[in-house]
């Protein structure tokens, strides 16, 4: 396929110019109609001023310089790029549910009931016994679950000290155990991509507050001796953390609580199906088994005997971690989702998932390292640059793969199509691969010539930063 | 595909071991697409109805139709972060310009593109001071009037960190800076106030609160909205080192507690921004081009070493607060505040002359909201409303607050009539 992506371009400097090009108007703030007196006021404010019609031209001339799911293969791996049914925005546009968080719990029975219905959804699904929908993002959640491993830790007395993550890890798993106030101590692999079992038993001690695992991992190996990582984590009184962003390869065929995970994740914008708002908003519920059920953020959602629901404040609660409940909206569309598919429709979703990846696989010209993986795989770029190889792929009309990581795998495409793909799109997909990585180099060194913007030279970008309009007008 | 493969089903290229598999059984039965919209319907008719009358960090603005139609188009809502800028210099475009509005609307020249929420800034604000403060300290100071799901989090955010978090005293609905004064110093990492505060009212004393901080070598962090600021003075103007604060009250109407959070500060702390940052560079061909920047402070560079560990945050929401923002323009900014400041004031005149209520109970400014004093216990009275119909905050024994912008402005004299019957 080839793709020519839309380009509104103004002149030699530049495409669609800014709002701030188009105009610029100058305010006046506070003097004698103003209700505020001059020494609570800012003196004027500058800012566009369009009309409408300009501004709906604006914003679709953007957002025909976007790519997206809906425009065509986005096989991000780690990211769970699926398609995101319309009808989710319908329910959660429902203006009924456009309600002030801080009403009565009588007041708001509808928007408690939802909160209730996806709790119980997600414990189910995760193998979980209690579940709270407040961190509004991934990482959110990963540190609430770690907040809440710390809180259980000091309810027992016991101050530890470290996090072990998996050297193939997502970077947020670092980051989060380091804004927790633990040592991060970092795991090798063993050679076939997964926990080296020995290395994990030298590392744990009485200091373990937990070990953060992905699993499927990150290059989409199950951890096979799961059953042996959790006893060993166990056996020194840690906990075991599942980061949930690759739960779409074990729908239905696997549930952290049953393989001794104490703490989880859900990535709902990845398994189920919110869409990623370039770039969020998504929700990060975290689900614990019933010893640590006590610690989770405040207010938690139950069901009355008289089928109404009520919030309540858990025993040893660690308080909460966002201002309000987290992201409302996208918690709808997740619930609109997993009721729509039932369980079988979850099944299928993570069949398709390993299907669609191995059948991808199976038709690209570069090696996959590592397997027997699952919804997502690790190809290698071999002698070419994963990076350059994924330029040239955007001309191709589909959008590349995470390049250059997990760095156990050289020049790594880490590709995860999702069940959303037919066979014939993910032909197209591996056409676009091995077009790609088959072509010359000056040619994958040049790409993307078809997009609307050519290859972005990243290091002046932060070698001086220009970071919004005015910078660019004081230049 | 099976076939190709070399297997019979799907279930053999799962790796999962037999004592850990899972037989599939959640109970959860598929419905169609129309039997969940109708149960969802019934669902959400649960809510009474009620007309809100609420704020405290939440706050209802009407959202023009231009940001629900083009925020929703797929090629926005369905894209996700821009890691192959050449393919998504849209979204980093909007981006961009809703960088620079928080720019012009606080005065620093340094936005990043969002935080999940206010409560969520603020915490990344004190993690930020303590990276950069080179003295010892290890105190956050905040006003008694926080809201707690703000304190909550900022002490969740900066307990790894070995910071604590102190309340410092409210003299009638602004900061007493004598104390404060008092009690800033060594150990003092970072103040924050805010302006409006929680409670409505206009802070008098910004200029005075931003030089205790920089006499205690503390940072400043001002919390604010993104429409307030639009006639307030400008932070940068009083020496506020950081802005944090609500920008979702514009572009998102009432969601139940979904959010966007500023985060502004100086060009000295760039380097110490949490979140994406998007910059301008040039493509191939020499023409402007965005790109997401300074990416090596991020948790997928930097791992423990990041200064946050944020990665999805709200850019669609920072997409509409823009949109929203470019609807009103600078009049239409200015005009909407305006109204904020005068409705506040002509509410709670009315409910002033009502036998049983004093308001505003602090002798200041406000900003869309205010305190009521209510002879009868404030809980029934919020009750008795909520009976009638309308939503109001009850936060203390005797004390409502209510909250006036131009989504119910057209209710105020059923309001007032109903808080009279709610006393009697």
């Amino acid at each position: 396929m080839i793709y020519d992506q839309a380009r509104y371009t103004e002149d030699d400097e530049k495409h669609e110019p800014l709002l701030s090009e188009k105009d610029e108007t100058t305010v006046k703030v506070g003097g004698a109609d103003s209700p505020l007196p001059d020494d609570l006021t800012r003196d004027e404010l500058t800012l566009p001023s369009l009309s409408e019609p300009e501004l709906a031209r604006h914003y679709t001339r953007l957002s025909q310089m976007n790519w997206s799911i809906d425009s065509g293969p986005y096989p991000l791996g780690s990211c769970t790029m699926k398609y995101n049914p319309k009808f989710t925005e319908d329910v959660a546009a429902d203006p009924n549910a456009a309600i002030h968080p801080d009403r009565s719990a009588e007041s708001s029975q509808g928007n408690l009931g939802l909160l209730y219905g996806l709790q119980e959804y997600l414990a189910t699904i995760g193998g979980m016994d209690a579940v709270t929908l407040q961190p509004p993002a991934g990482a959110a959640g990963e540190f609430t679950g770690i907040l809440v491993a710390k809180a259980y830790h000091d309810h027992h007395g016991n101050d530890r000290s470290e996090v072990i993550i998996p050297a193939s890890a997502h970077g947020t798993n670092f980051a989060t155990a380091a804004m927790a106030g633990y040592d991060v101590v970092e795991l090798p692999s063993d050679e076939g991509g997964r926990i080296d079992l020995d290395a994990l038993k030298a590392a744990v001690s009485e200091e373990t507050a937990a070990l953060m695992l992905t699993n499927p991992n990150t290059v989409g190996l199950f951890e096979r001796d799961i059953v042996e990582i959790a006893e060993t984590v166990h056996d020194v009184g840690g906990l075991l953390y599942y980061d949930g962003a690759n739960l779409n390869a074990l729908l239905g065929r696997g549930r952290p609580g049953d393989m001794g995970f104490d703490i989880m994740h859900y990535n709902v914008h990845k398994t189920f199906a919110t869409p990623h708002g370039g770039g969020g908003p998504g929700a990060g519920p975290v689900g614990v088994v019933d010893e640590l059920t006590e610690f989770l953020p405040r207010p938690r959602v139950r069901e009355t005997e008289d089928g109404d629901y009520e919030q309540f404040d858990p025993a040893n609660s660690i308080g909460k971690v966002h201002g309000f409940g987290g992201n409302w909206l996208v918690l709808i569309k997740a619930y609109a989702y997993i009721a729509r598919l039932g369980d079988a429709g979850l099944a299928d979703a993570s069949a398709k998932a390993v299907l669609n990846a191995n059948y991808l696989a199976e038709q690209l010209d570069m090696e996959v390292p590592y397997g027997p993986f699952h919804h997502e795989f690790a190809a290698t770029a071999g002698d070419r640059d994963a990076a350059d190889v994924a330029k040239r792929m955007l001309d191709f009309g589909v959008h590349p793969p995470t390049t250059k990581w997990p760095e156990m795998v050289p020049e790594a495409m880490l590709t995860e199509p999702t069940e959303i793909e037919s066979k014939r799109t993910l032909e197209t997909l591996a056409e676009a691969f091995n077009a790609a990585y088959g072509d010359t180099d000056e040619a994958i060194e040049t790409a993307p010539s078809r997009t609307t913007a050519r290859r972005i030279d990243q290091v002046s970008a932060a070698r001086n930063p220009r970071l919004s309009w005015q910078a660019l007008d004081n230049e | 595909m099976l076939s190709e493969l070399g297997v019979e089903n799907e279930a053999e290229l799962f790796d999962i071991p037999e004592t850990v598999a899972f037989d599939g059984e959640f109970g959860i039965d598929p419905r169609s697409e129309q039997e969940i919209r109708g149960e969802l319907q019934r669902l959400f008719a649960r809510n009474d109805e009620l007309t809100e009358f609420m704020g405290r960090g939440h706050y209802s603005h009407y959202v023009p139709s231009l940001v629900d139609h083009l925020s929703d188009r797929a090629e926005f809502l369905t894209s996700y972060t821009q890691y192959q800028p050449e393919i998504t210099q849209g979204f980093l475009q909007a981006l961009f310009e809703y960088q620079s509005m928080v720019v012009e609307l606080t005065g620093l020249p340094v936005a990043n593109c969002s935080m999940y929420d206010a409560a969520t800034g603020l915490a990344e604000a004190a993690l930020l001071a303590d990276r950069v403060r080179e003295t010892t300290g290890n105190t956050v100071l905040v006003p008694e009037y926080l809201r707690d799901g703000k304190q909550s989090v900022l002490e969740n955010y900066v307990d790894g960190a070995g910071l604590i978090v102190e309340s410092y005293p409210m003299d009638d609905g602004t900061v007493d800076c004598t104390v404060l004064a008092e009690l800033a110093g060594e150990k003092t990492v970072m103040i924050y106030a805010e302006t409006p505060t929680v409670r409505g009212t206009i802070e008098e004393e910004l200029a005075e609160i931003g030089e205790i901080a920089s006499g205690a070598e503390a940072l400043f962090c001002l919390g604010s909205d993104l429409l307030a600021l639009s006639v307030l003075e400008e932070p940068a103007s009083v020496g506020a080192d950081v802005v944090v604060g609500e920008a979702d009250v514009l572009g998102l109407p009432t969601s139940y507690g979904m959010g966007l959070g500023i985060f502004a500060t100086s060009d000295e702390y760039l380097r110490q921004v949490p979140g994406r940052l998007v910059g301008v560079s040039e493509d191939r061909d020499e023409r402007r081009a965005y790109t997401l920047t300074l990416q090596t402070r991020e948790q997928h560079i930097r791992k423990e070493r990041a200064t946050s560990n944020i990665c999805t945050n709200q850019a669609w929401v920072a997409l509409r607060a823009a949109m929203h923002i470019a609807m009103l323009g600078a009049n239409g900014l200015v005009e909407l505040a305006e109204d904020c400041v005068r409705d506040a004031a002509t509410l709670a005149e009315q409910v002033d002359d009502l036998s049983g209520f004093q308001a505003p109970v602090h002798d200041c400014h406000h900003f869309r909201e205010f305190v009521v004093r209510s002879d009868q216990p404030a809980q029934a009275i919020a009750e008795s409303l909520e009976a009638t119909g309308f939503g109001v905050h009850a936060i203390d024994d005797h004390l409502l607050q209510i909250c006036v912008t131009e989504t119910n402005a057209h209710a105020t004299d059923e309001l007032v009539a109903a808080l009279q019957e709610a006393s009697e």
